[in-house]
């Protein structure tokens, strides 16, 4: 399998991520260090911006070279404002409701067109590869973005230890089905368990990650605790939450979406401001916390990497 | 009278509220990572609830006999006008900001926005002629001029259904309501046109007092 390394970055970003790094790792040291003397003083001012939001910090997160050079949202947008139907269709509901949702012990079943089929730990799996933090745009189909830097690894390293054989052509991912603890799952909104797919090459693309964790945190229960997909080209619900089933198919799956409104969600769903929604345009979007609006880019700005992937693909017909 | 009047000024003061919490909420910086959205979506939502509450005058008097709801009906219309008002300046300034290119081609090409810019445009009229001196002028064709409201609550809870993505429950439940709403109508209508058929020297029976109210001044 070609994996196209993606060799547009300019040094000039590097330099400015580097730069970036170096003043936030300034202030989360200051931040900490002031904590520390100032133990039971409270200077917002001069905290923010802190990392430490109370979650589990993950331990030896390398800084990727393929994240956004944008600033993020903040941790409270990224964890109060989401769609995660298993815990309401509301976006303030998965916060409130996941709360007590369990991830531990958890497991992804790998199966399907595969050499090495295997039940993998979270603990094992998150072992897999290097973690990583890639800060990535995200763009909902609603027509709301934000900008959310996540801990994980690149999906392909999993892909590479299952080996695919030669009739594994897309993958399917399965969310948790689990209606006593999802409370959205006892209402038939959607056709659950959830369930998204990827064609192996957009799978196995360096940008296409697992993600375990957020802000350095371990991944709050409603972002999609304890493993998700990220694919940031493309909107937001193909990054499917809470995974226990990886499986590795022949034949194009159908997606939840693809099954509860056909003609509005199709399987690539890629982020694109000329293929409209057919009941609202995709031209532009409100990133979060900002006031006016951004004009959507192809997609979501990540085209020179990706736009290889879909050549001769008109992207009308394969929404 | 002066009782109805502080029943009149604390009803006034209530339908105010849904808008005090709104600003509360914005001044506390309550309304979480989307403002614009919870202000476009409440705006939205007031607007339905009003008209329904503005449809449930007739068969409220009707049923319970509760006969001086009258004289809240042009106030609660009014205040779904304001609420409508509210929603397409969000829509025009803070989701469109005037971009009128791009408003025109919306109105035209989503079936949403269509449904909810009609009921709009409908609601117009409605509001410009709630005046006492309106009503006098207008005489019979005031009625028939606001039974447009059935056309503007079916417009509006279709433009709800229409901007869902999959959990249709809210809009099915305005729904539910306002179907409710237009059969009793419908039942008081079939209930009194009925005598009148069978008995043909009774042609003049008084069919339209009963199903739009004409809230003149007289009979208030």
């Amino acid at each position: 399998m070609l994996i196209k390394k993606p060799s547009d970055i300019k040094s000039s970003e590097i330099t400015g991520k580097e730069t970036y790094w170096n003043r936030r790792k300034f202030l989360i040291q200051a931040s900490a260090a002031l904590a520390t003397m100032a133990a039971g003083f409270s200077i917002p001012g001069l905290l923010e911006p802190s990392r430490a939001h109370g979650g589990t910090r993950l331990v030896g997160v390398r800084k990727s070279l393929l994240s956004a050079d944008e600033p993020a949202n903040s941790f409270k947008d990224i964890t109060t404002y989401n769609n995660f139907y298993e815990f309401g269709t509301d976006k303030y509901a998965p916060a409130r409701n996941a709360k007590d949702f369990i991830t531990r012990p958890w497991t992804v079943a790998v199966e399907g067109e595969i050499r090495r089929p295997k039940v993998y730990d979270i603990d094992e799996l998150k072992k897999l590869s290097p973690l990583e933090e890639r800060t990535y745009r995200l763009r909902c189909v609603e027509g709301w973005s934000m900008v959310i830097p996540w801990v994980g690894f690149p999906l392909n390293a999993l892909i590479r230890q299952v080996e695919p054989t030669s009739r594994a052509k897309y993958v399917e991912f399965i969310s948790l089905l689990d209606p006593k603890q999802m409370p959205g799952q006892r209402r038939g909104v959607l056709d659950w368990p959830y369930n998204e797919g990827l064609r192996l090459g957009e799978a196995t693309y360096p940008l296409t990650i697992l993600a375990v964790g957020l802000y350095g945190e371990i991944l709050p229960n409603q972002n999609g605790a304890p493993i998700r997909l990220v694919v940031p080209w493309k909107y937001g619900f193909k990054s499917i939450k809470s995974i226990v089933r990886i499986r590795f198919v022949e034949k194009q799956p159908l997606t939840s979406w693809m099954k509860a409104a056909p003609h509005e969600y199709g399987f690539y769903s890629n982020v694109n401001p000329e293929v409209h929604h057919p009941r609202w345009s995709q031209a532009r979007e409100r990133r979060i916390g900002e006031f006016g609006k951004r004009k959507t880019l192809l997609f979501n700005g990540y085209a020179d990497q990706v736009a290889h992937l879909y050549q001769g693909m008109d992207l009308k017909s394969y929404f | 009278m002066k009782f109805l009047l502080w029943i009149k000024a604390t009803a006034f003061l209530a339908c105010l509220i849904p808008l005090a919490l709104l600003g509360f909420d914005a001044y506390t910086d309550n309304l979480g990572a989307n403002p614009i959205e919870v202000v476009t979506r409440s705006s939205g939502t007031w607007t339905l609830v009003f008209l329904l509450i503005t449809l449930g005058v007739t068969p409220l008097r009707k049923i319970f006999g509760w006969q001086s709801l009258i004289k809240f009906r042009r106030m609660l219309g009014l205040y779904a006008f304001f609420y409508a008002f509210l929603h397409f300046t969000t829509y025009i300034w803070l989701d469109q900001f005037f971009d009128f290119a791009e408003i025109i081609k919306d109105v035209a090409k989503r079936p949403f926005i269509t449904a909810g810019f009609l009921s709009f445009v409908l609601l117009m009229p409605l509001a410009l002629t709630s005046t006492s001196g309106m009503i006098r002028r207008l005489g019979r064709r005031w009625q028939q001029l606001h039974r447009l409201t059935y056309v503007i609550a079916i417009g509006g809870v279709v433009h709800f259904l229409w901007l869902v993505k999959a959990d249709i429950r809210r809009p099915l439940i305005y729904g539910s309501i306002l179907t409710l709403l237009l059969a009793c109508r419908l039942a008081m209508r079939c209930r009194l046109a009925l005598p009148a058929r069978l008995s043909r020297a009774h042609k003049e029976v008084p069919i339209e007092p009963f199903i739009g109210d004409p809230a003149t001044p007289g009979r208030e």
